[in-house]
């Protein structure tokens, strides 16, 4: 273990590799700080470059990229009350009302340090339990892999705030997706609809850069809002006072971080909903939560640490079973899949040098992060001046580039826009993009594992549940489905006994 | 534009009913039970139920929501231009680039929509000319994607 971490070392601390952290690390947080481009935007802009480059550095690229954008997205909502990114904006409220009480330093300082900390403890856990986790996933066989995935599925479609019916039409809808070309068990041309380049599938980048890009680019040609206005023009020292801060909220901090962790590590859920909850708790546990809302640093410090400790967090079941743990790993495990660095168990024995390298990533993004972040808030002022109607074009260009560097064909072009048009009219009906998302990126594993342990078993049902740790994913799958069916009744039953009470 | 649920529901049913009739065509193969129709024919069934109760989700609230509702921005004749630059310059771009070439096409594209976005004329024009040429060396040189270069002659 000693020596793959001297090998990770080498690979991480290389003059090519840092280079790119670090020009990612000033692409995510200038991404983050603008409003209307999220973290998501970042990464599906990032991938047809990172198509280029070995796998360390692209998933370096990637890993940077995200942990700063997630930060950088509360500038915005502490000096315009606009999130950068969906991740910040729990506590956008209370930043801006900080700012407007002259403690935008006190704001952005929280949301740098505690995001820092906060990435460095999903690191930290990530770092113990992948490895661990990965012995127990070696013992997986086919049966196991599709419970997870549908597990992972499961999550996706309950934990969110959207509703459960239009996000579950949103998984199914990837996974028909994913069934489109020649990549199935049985090597059979599906749903080809008669197009030579449909034949190996729908190629992943074209398709995240047209739902995560060009839809957003549409969103902001047809948003009606007025112009942004900065609440104040003076920032003071973002460091002063935070070890204050430390001293007096370690409990927040480590609950934040804690949650953050966990929510990442479940299927579906990310930083955003890590820091919704996060929120939610701090007030709920807090001495003062009458507080909450009128400008007070503590919301900011647990949820700024959970959003930043779930995007490692959702790094663990991407590197271990291949199940993203949100949108973001998602295209992630996409661009581990094209470096053939397929994710799973076997990474962790085969090329452990690289899991380590990962981690390092990890560890140096959240450490440079202090000094760049800084560097940024300084620049917020000029940055968040730059005209969203030129960048806007620009980056419309960067995505057509983008989906046609993957396969040379303007087919990509084309792809890109069928997505882009066909996330923008989901969105604007309530439908999630996610799930879709991870339907594509697991319809093939699901498919493969569902119709293997189908060939295996004879066609018995029963063989799905009977080995020991399919049984318990099995019954765990069951409860996420279910539960939210028994909770209906359980209160419909309950209003119905009580009827003042109902609503 | 908002649907209501019960339109959305019966795209989506037309969508797996055609996948379930698409399947019917798929082979066999001989002495396995499950075949390359059964994951999409799974899922297809699915997503039908899915969609009858999003059918059923939207009758029940067809008084207060309209088959289709126009959002704030299609009734913005502003806006609509906006969005339909964006989606024409993509189409514009599949069809041309191969003939014209990237640069020609991403000036006019970026020109398009920097003035249907209010951009000054002068900056507009300025910014088209040169945006597509730093995206073309980035990509073209440092990562060796080739670009169509198309009427123009190929100058680096």
């Amino acid at each position: 273990m000693l020596h793959a971490y001297a090998q990770a070392f080498a690979l991480v601390f290389d003059p090519y590799v840092l280079t790119v952290i670090l020009c990612s690390a000033l692409f995510g947080l200038f991404v983050g700080c603008i409003p209307g481009l999220t973290a998501t935007m970042a990464t599906a802009l990032l991938v047809p470059i990172t198509f280029f480059m070995p796998p360390v550095p692209a998933v370096a690229a990637i890993v940077t990229a995200t942990a700063m954008a997630i930060f950088s997205g509360d500038i915005p909502g502490a000096l315009l009350r606009i999130p950068g990114t969906p991740a910040s904006a729990a506590y956008t409220d209370e930043a801006y009302a900080m700012t407007k009480k002259g403690q935008a330093e006190v704001a952005l300082g929280a949301g740098l340090v505690f995001s820092a900390i906060g990435g460095l403890f999903g690191t930290a856990v990530m770092m113990t339990s992948a490895p661990a986790l990965a012995e127990i996933a070696l013992k997986f066989s086919d049966y196991e892999y599709f419970w997870m995935v549908v597990l992972g599925l499961a999550g996706a479609v309950f934990i969110g705030n959207a509703s459960v019916l239009k996000a579950s039409m949103s998984l199914l809808l990837g996974l028909l997706v994913a069934c489109i070309g020649l990549d199935n068990p049985a090597g059979y041309p599906r749903f080809d609809l008669g197009i030579t380049e449909l034949k190996g599938g729908v190629s992943l980048i074209p398709m995240m850069v047209g739902m995560f890009a060009v839809s957003e680019i549409l969103r902001f040609v047809v948003h009606m809002d007025p112009p942004l206005k900065l609440a104040t023009e003076k920032i003071g020292n973002v460091f002063k006072g935070m070890w204050g801060l430390l001293v007096k909220y370690p409990w927040p901090l480590v609950r934040g971080s804690a949650l953050g962790t966990v929510i990442g590590i479940q299927p579906g859920s990310g930083a955003d909903m890590a820091a919704w909850m996060s929120y939610a708790m701090a007030k709920k546990f807090s001495k003062e939560p009458e507080k909450f809302g009128t400008g007070h640093v503590e919301g900011i410090v647990e949820a700024g640490a959970a959003n930043n400790s779930a995007l490692a967090g959702a790094w663990i079941p991407a590197l271990v079973f291949g199940i993203p743990g949100d949108s973001i790993t998602a295209i992630a495990i996409g661009v581990l899949y094209l470096k053939g660095l397929n994710p799973g168990p076997t990474l962790f024995i085969n090329n452990p040098q690289n899991i380590y390298a990962i981690f390092l990533v990890f560890v140096l993004a959240n450490i440079i992060m202090l000094p760049l972040g800084w560097l940024t808030i300084k620049a917020a002022k000029n940055v968040l001046r730059l005209p969203r109607n030129i960048l806007m074009p620009a980056i419309l260009l960067f995505c057509i580039v983008g989906s046609f560097a993957i396969n040379n064909t303007v087919f990509g072009v084309l792809l890109t826009l069928v997505f882009g048009l066909l996330a923008f009219v989901l969105e604007e009906n309530g439908f999630p993009v996610a799930p879709a998302i991870l339907g594509v990126v697991l319809g093939q594993m699901m498919e493969e594992n569902f119709i293997k342990s189908m060939i295996k078993s004879d066609g018995d049902v029963t063989a799905f549940v009977t080995r020991p740790i399919a049984g318990f994913l099995a019954v765990s799958t069951f409860i996420i489905l279910f539960w939210p069916i028994g909770a209906w009744l359980w209160r419909r039953y309950f209003s119905r006994r009580n009827m003042p009470v109902a609503e | 534009m908002k649907f209501n649920d019960a339109v959305l529901g019966a795209i989506f049913l037309a969508l797996s009913i055609a996948v379930l009739v698409t399947i019917q065509g798929f082979p066999k193969i001989p002495g396995q039970s499950v075949g390359p129709s059964a994951f999409p024919g799974l899922i297809a069934v699915l997503l039908a139920g899915c969609s009858i109760a999003l059918i059923w989700r939207g009758w029940r609230e067809r008084a207060s929501q309209p088959l289709v509702a126009i959002g704030a921005w299609l009734s913005s004749p502003p806006h609509v231009r906006n969005f339909l630059v964006v989606v024409g310059g993509l189409v514009f771009y599949v069809l041309a680039a191969d003939t014209l070439g990237f640069l020609p096409c991403g000036a006019i594209i970026l020109c398009a929509l920097f003035l249907t976005l209010r951009v000054r004329p002068l900056l507009a024009v300025a910014l088209a000319l040169i945006v597509p040429v730093v995206i073309h060396l980035i990509f073209y040189k440092l990562l060796r994607v080739p670009l169509p270069w198309g009427v123009l002659p190929v100058m680096w």
